[in-house]
């Protein structure tokens, strides 16, 4: 069953110099996911992947388009659904320093979350709730409860975070370069967890421009530029047989350990006097993305490719 | 030998007491070499990089000695190092990318920088030009103010002009991180192709990230916990890794084409002492698999094959493998 549904979603922000133009952040995105499914969406630094973790996360409205969750559009709740859309619905973000208030104790966060969600919860019950959503994310109770943020590593601290959305009944987790920031070693510990978790029926949304990361974790991946997708579909179509130029780009440059980089195919790397590498001129606003084709089943590309 | 840094130690004077980051540390980076200097936060590899070149208020030598070219660098003396930076030891901070300042052109900064180091900017300007040029950028960049240049662009600008006066040694600390993976690559094949023009002879490039190195290192340094692990060739260090902790680092990167249902790829366990009143004996004994007894000593940093430098018991006195705890 579907769990999120993506449709036609648009943002576009105005500058707010007099004079300043509009920025297309997403350009018509639609896509799903299922319950059970961690689907990838990578982007380079401005592709607008954050911008649409927000809009599924009501930080932000789009300007057009509409996000439904298990058949109900999001834009339409109000106070009350709301809540208990957050019920269902959880973010982690990037950054784990900031996510915690550092004058307080990190266990905090569960707290905040038992004052609006659970205020008639008795003790027990509540801590039995928090060593259970503690043991999926492999903390130990000891380890981490009654202690500041600055205490923790950085990746119990992430961890942390993902037990106060499973302390919620959360079915679908917006995860927004959760890992960028851990050292190598616990990384992949993170990635492990996000693949128990769906295991268990959680859809997730993992948001990363991390190409290898979102191979590992993912099965079914969404490639944006400058707010449109251009290629996407099963994992392992899309990193084994890329079709569009930008998505196989986006692999040559891609460091990896056992292979140096190679030419990059058709494309140059390093056009004279363009801003960055590969970088493609922005987009007019108004111009709609180019369609998306089917390749192969599970498999779409955006019509420029040619 | 181009670098030769020899049992440098490095302290952080904190209330606490000192914290050594940098700790009896011995290498070598040869002409035309770029070396990778690997390790998670926190380890020292940052610390290392800056007090080559800039040893600020908080820092403290406590011993050893960098010679570059043969020169021994007053590294202790901050006043006394002036002249040799940017001349011949230049760092390209952290998030110096970051640190351009927004109020002035690309040109009124290296001006600025240039009269700091009693260099007459007409005779470096052309040269400038043509490696702006040579990496792809237009001359107009001079022109503009840093919030003007994406990201990749700033990094590539604070590189040149940390190179303008070819320096035989370039710190070079984290220039790839947080860019994406195309402007990743071409910053990376930037440092190459300055290395092969010669407008720098010996590159450190510090970093957390082994598949960058992979690709842009001759070798590649692993720092843990403020000592040195292991040293080799790149080739060595990513296919046959002789030290237990680069031999976990490596086995937890997920590589493009591997899928969590093929493989299953596992952390480190544990979290690197603390170095306020770190352990005595190896650093790495207590998220070790092989760790025995004569762990509690730490292991000398020390040549075990020709050209493969390598701190650990295991290693050196080549305990058949599958040694568990004692």
């Amino acid at each position: 069953m579907t769990a999120l549904q993506i449709d036609q979603v648009s943002k576009a922000f105005r500058a707010s110099t007099p004079g300043g133009g509009v920025t297309p952040a997403l350009r018509k995105v639609s896509f799903d996911i299922g319950h059970g499914e961690v689907v990838t969406l990578i982007g380079e630094s401005g592709s607008g992947k954050t911008t649409l973790g927000r809009i599924i996360l009501r930080l932000t409205p789009p300007s057009s388009g509409r996000v439904v969750f298990e058949g109900n559009d999001i834009s339409a709740f109000g106070h009350a659904r709301l809540r208990d859309y957050y019920r269902q619905v959880q973010g982690v973000f990037q950054d784990p320093f900031s996510s915690y208030n550092p004058i307080y104790k990190a266990d905090r966060v569960f707290e905040m979350i038992r004052g609006v969600y659970f205020p008639h919860l008795g003790e027990p019950a509540w801590q039995d709730k928090i060593e259970s959503a503690l043991a999926a994310v492999a903390l130990n109770p000891g380890d981490v409860l009654g202690k500041y943020p600055h205490q923790l590593s950085g990746g119990q601290q992430q961890r942390l975070l993902i037990a106060r959305a499973l302390l919620l009944d959360v079915r679908l987790l917006v995860a927004d370069e959760i890992i960028s920031m851990l050292d190598a070693s616990t990384r992949v510990d993170i990635l492990n967890l996000l693949i128990s978790l769906k295991r268990s029926g959680l859809a997730i949304l993992f948001i990363t421009h991390d190409l290898s990361l979102g191979n590992y974790v993912s099965d079914r991946t969404v490639i944006l530029r400058h707010g449109a997708i251009v290629e996407m579909g099963d994992t392992v179509k899309v990193f084994g047989n890329p079709r569009h130029p930008y998505t196989r780009n986006l692999l040559t440059a891609v460091p990896e350990l056992h292979r140096k980089w190679q030419p990059a195919a058709g494309a140059v790397t390093r056009p004279a006097g363009v801003a960055g590498a590969g970088e493609a001129p922005v987009p007019a606003p108004a111009s709609d993305p180019p369609r998306l084709t089917e390749y192969e089943e599970n498999h779409l590309v955006a019509e420029d490719a040619a | 030998m181009s670098v030769k840094v020899e049992n440098l130690s490095v302290a952080y004077r904190m209330r606490a007491g000192d914290v050594c980051p940098v700790e009896g540390v011995s290498f070598t980076v040869a002409d035309g070499e770029i070396m990778g200097l690997a390790g998670e936060s926190g380890c020292g590899k940052s610390t290392l990089g800056n007090s080559l070149v800039f040893m600020e208020g908080r820092m403290r030598h406590l011993g050893g000695r960098v010679a570059v070219d043969g020169q021994e660098l007053p590294i202790a003396d901050f006043r006394a190092m002036r002249p040799y930076r940017m001349a011949k030891v230049s760092l390209v901070p952290q998030y110096a990318m970051n640190a351009l300042n927004p109020t002035r052109r690309i040109s009124r900064l290296t001006a600025d920088l240039l009269r700091s180091h009693d260099v007459r900017e007409s005779d470096v300007l052309e040269e400038m030009k043509r490696r702006i040029r040579l990496i792809g950028l237009g001359e107009d960049v001079l022109g503009k103010y840093s919030f003007e240049l994406s990201g990749g662009m700033r990094q590539r600008v604070t590189v040149i002009l940390s190179t303008l006066l070819n320096p035989s040694l370039l710190i070079a600390d984290e220039v790839t991180s947080a860019l994406d993976v195309s402007t990743q690559r071409a910053v990376g094949e930037m440092l190459m192709e300055f290395r092969d023009r010669g407008f720098v002879k010996s590159v450190i490039a510090i970093t957390h990230d082994l598949s960058i190195l992979a690709q842009i290192a001759d070798s590649i340094l692993v720092m843990y916990a403020g000592r040195l692990a292991e040293k080799a060739s790149t080739a060595d260090i990513i296919k046959a890794p002789l030290h237990p902790y680069t031999q976990m680092l490596l086995a937890s990167l997920p590589e493009v084409g591997v899928r969590y249902d093929e493989a299953t790829l596992t952390g480190i366990p544990g979290r690197p002492p603390s170095l306020v009143n770190p352990p005595a004996g190896c650093r790495f004994a207590d998220r070790c698999p092989f760790a025995r007894a004569q762990c509690g000593q730490a292991p000398p940093f020390e040549e075990v094959e020709p050209g493969r430098h390598v701190a650990c018991w295991k290693v050196s006195q080549r305990w058949p493998e599958g040694g568990g705890r004692a």
